[in-house]
């Protein structure tokens, strides 16, 4: 076999080798949505829905749960929307060319590889401890606004960046203030990527599990939370909990609970996908 | 008018400092607990003792055996994400045709997507299992099966920070490659990834802090014994599973039970806050190489 053969057929050969790379992860992940579906999804039913914590795996739900991640995605949602976008548009619109805007920037992108366990022990010391809150869902939600916030920054700032200059010089020509422009021209045009990001970010936060256990979140809550300083719990902890038991009935419970806790995040995917593309589609300067 | 401008911008700025005292707090939160926990314990028993006991009788308050169980689990998730995430970047950037690639790059996003307490509960009950029938001696928490399975979660991560880096390759250079004759493998592994070395160590270096900085897949799959050992078979535990372990558990307040948690996770913190600045340093550089 001559030199030139033999390199075309390695190149053959890697071209399967990518292949099969390529479809290994999504094998994987095939085979556990399998898994997890075969194994779950006959517990699926109302009163898996709405039943709370049970010793006994077949009467065991998540009510306490899923109430405890709609009041944390929620909260997390209000603290951190207004302040990631108000900083996502400081940093691109004013921030740009002062010294502080590139503290900010190069303090961003440390933040963003801080392990998210890390911000369980800040809000557990700062919200938890000093500013009393202890382990409610406030706290919690505070401390994975501060998590996400970046997610919502770096979106912001992209999506504003992404309107083009002429936009705003007509604004300013016709007497618009800065503010007027970024509040009636820049913002509105951006809105799409910004939504974008809003949904990803409050996705991931809903997945996250350890830095709520750090901040004090309890395994056992048989009670629906009905302020922002009540005990709480949320879907991947009560998932967590029943994976740590021996008995087989709460292995199923986890799996049900996974493919809940996978329809929500899914779903929220999905329309942030949905939105990117119809937003990219639909704008042309 | 215009002071109210003035205003605005002062709040708008105001919420860009959050992240500025985000940072501040990470910091004087892990610094004052560990201060207290440095008082009681030396620092030089904290990084030469080799053995982690501080929930027993007989305390011992060595990191080594932590660290060992968290680059243990991070070593055997490179060894998973680099050759197949570099592969994948390679195929979908040179061979893969466009449709292929439009439809695979989403789908690989959903790896990254899937919440960590669900890859445990995959490691725990699938994969574990599966690798007993290969190997029967191992122990139902492992390193190797919790690090298999983070290397599935962080693929995407280094497959599209490598992609980007191959892409931003000059295309001259491609061209000039082929215009030599040479095969796409040859021109992907001599021109291309050589080029793109540094896109590539920088999502190598990222996906290495995200290993490190990984709770819930180790929570559950690997073990909850701190032992210092190279041994994939046997349960270990790392850095952040003690943390959770704490947390998990009754401990009060101000005691130096307590305060390990923040002496792990300063740890942590200097781990990955070295890592971050290696790679931005190195991103920087890369920059400027082709502008």
């Amino acid at each position: 076999m001559n030199s030139s053969s033999r390199n075309r057929l390695i190149d053959q050969a890697f071209k399967w080798f990518g292949i099969a790379c390529t479809l290994f992860g999504l094998v994987m992940l095939g085979i556990f949505l399998a898994d997890i579906i075969r194994e779950g999804i006959a517990r699926i039913d109302w009163n898996f829905i709405v039943d709370g914590p049970s010793r006994k795996p077949e009467q065991a739900g998540i009510l306490p749960a899923l109430a405890g991640t709609i009041w944390v995605l929620v909260l997390t949602g209000i603290i951190a929307i207004p302040l990631g976008i108000a900083a996502g548009i400081y940093l691109e619109e004013y921030g740009k060319k002062n010294r502080f805007g590139s503290i900010i920037e190069v303090n961003i992108a440390n933040l963003a590889g801080v392990p998210s366990i890390i911000y369980g022990l800040l809000g557990l010391e700062i919200f938890g401890r000093i500013m009393g809150m202890g382990g409610s869902v406030l706290a919690g939600s505070c401390t994975l606004a501060l998590l996400v916030l970046p997610i919502i920054i770096v979106a912001t700032r992209e999506s504003v960046k992404a309107v083009p200059k002429t936009i705003r010089e007509a604004s300013f020509g016709l007497g618009a203030s800065k503010w007027q422009t970024i509040r009636m021209q820049v913002l509105p045009a951006a809105s799409g990527g910004i939504v974008t990001g809003v949904i990803l970010a409050l996705s991931r936060a809903i997945g996250e599990t350890a830095p709520l256990i750090v901040v004090g979140a309890l395994a056992y809550i048989d009670q629906v939370p009905t302020s922002p300083s009540d005990d709480f719990t949320v879907l991947p902890i009560q998932i967590f909990n029943w994976v740590s038991r021996p008995q087989k009935g709460f292995l199923v419970n986890a799996a049900a609970g996974i493919i809940v806790l996978l329809a929500v995040t899914f779903i929220m995917n999905g329309i942030a996908l949905y939105l990117r593309r119809r937003w990219q589609k639909k704008v042309k300067w | 008018m215009r002071k109210k401008e003035k205003i605005i911008e002062g709040i708008l700025a105001l919420a860009a400092g959050i992240t500025i005292l985000t940072t501040i707090g990470i910091i004087w939160v892990l610094l004052s607990e560990s201060f207290g926990f440095f008082s009681k314990v030396s620092l030089w028993d904290f990084l030469t003792d080799t053995q982690w006991t501080p929930l027993f009788a007989d305390k011992h308050f060595g990191i080594m055996p932590l660290v060992a169980g968290t680059l243990l689990t991070t070593f055997i998730a490179i060894l998973v994400a680099l050759p197949v995430g570099l592969t994948v970047a390679v195929y979908l950037n040179e061979y893969a045709p466009k449709s292929f690639r439009n439809i695979v790059k989403p789908l690989l996003e959903i790896l990254a997507a899937v919440p960590t307490v669900v890859y445990g509960f995959f490691a725990l009950t699938v994969v574990t299992p599966f690798l007993q029938k290969i190997f029967p001696d191992l122990s139902g928490f492992n390193a190797l099966s919790a690090g298999i399975v983070m290397g599935i979660m962080i693929i995407p991560l280094i497959s599209s920070l490598s992609e980007d880096a191959l892409y931003a390759v000059p295309k001259s250079l491609r061209e000039a490659s082929y215009g030599m004759g040479a095969t796409r493998f040859q021109t992907s592994f001599k021109v291309l990834v050589p080029a793109a070395s540094s896109g590539i160590i920088v999502s190598v270096i990222l996906a290495i802090s995200r290993a490190i900085g990984e709770t819930m897949i180790v929570a559950i799959a690997a073990g909850q014994q701190p032992r210092l050992t190279l041994d994939p078979t046997v349960p270990i535990e790392t850095i952040t599973t003690y943390i959770v372990q704490v947390s998990m558990g009754d401990v009060a307040r101000g005691t130096p039970e307590y305060q390990t948690i923040f002496a792990a996770g300063i740890t942590l913190f200097v781990f990955t806050l070295l890592l971050n600045n290696v790679s931005i340093r190195i991103k920087r550089r890369f920059q400027q190489k082709y502008e």
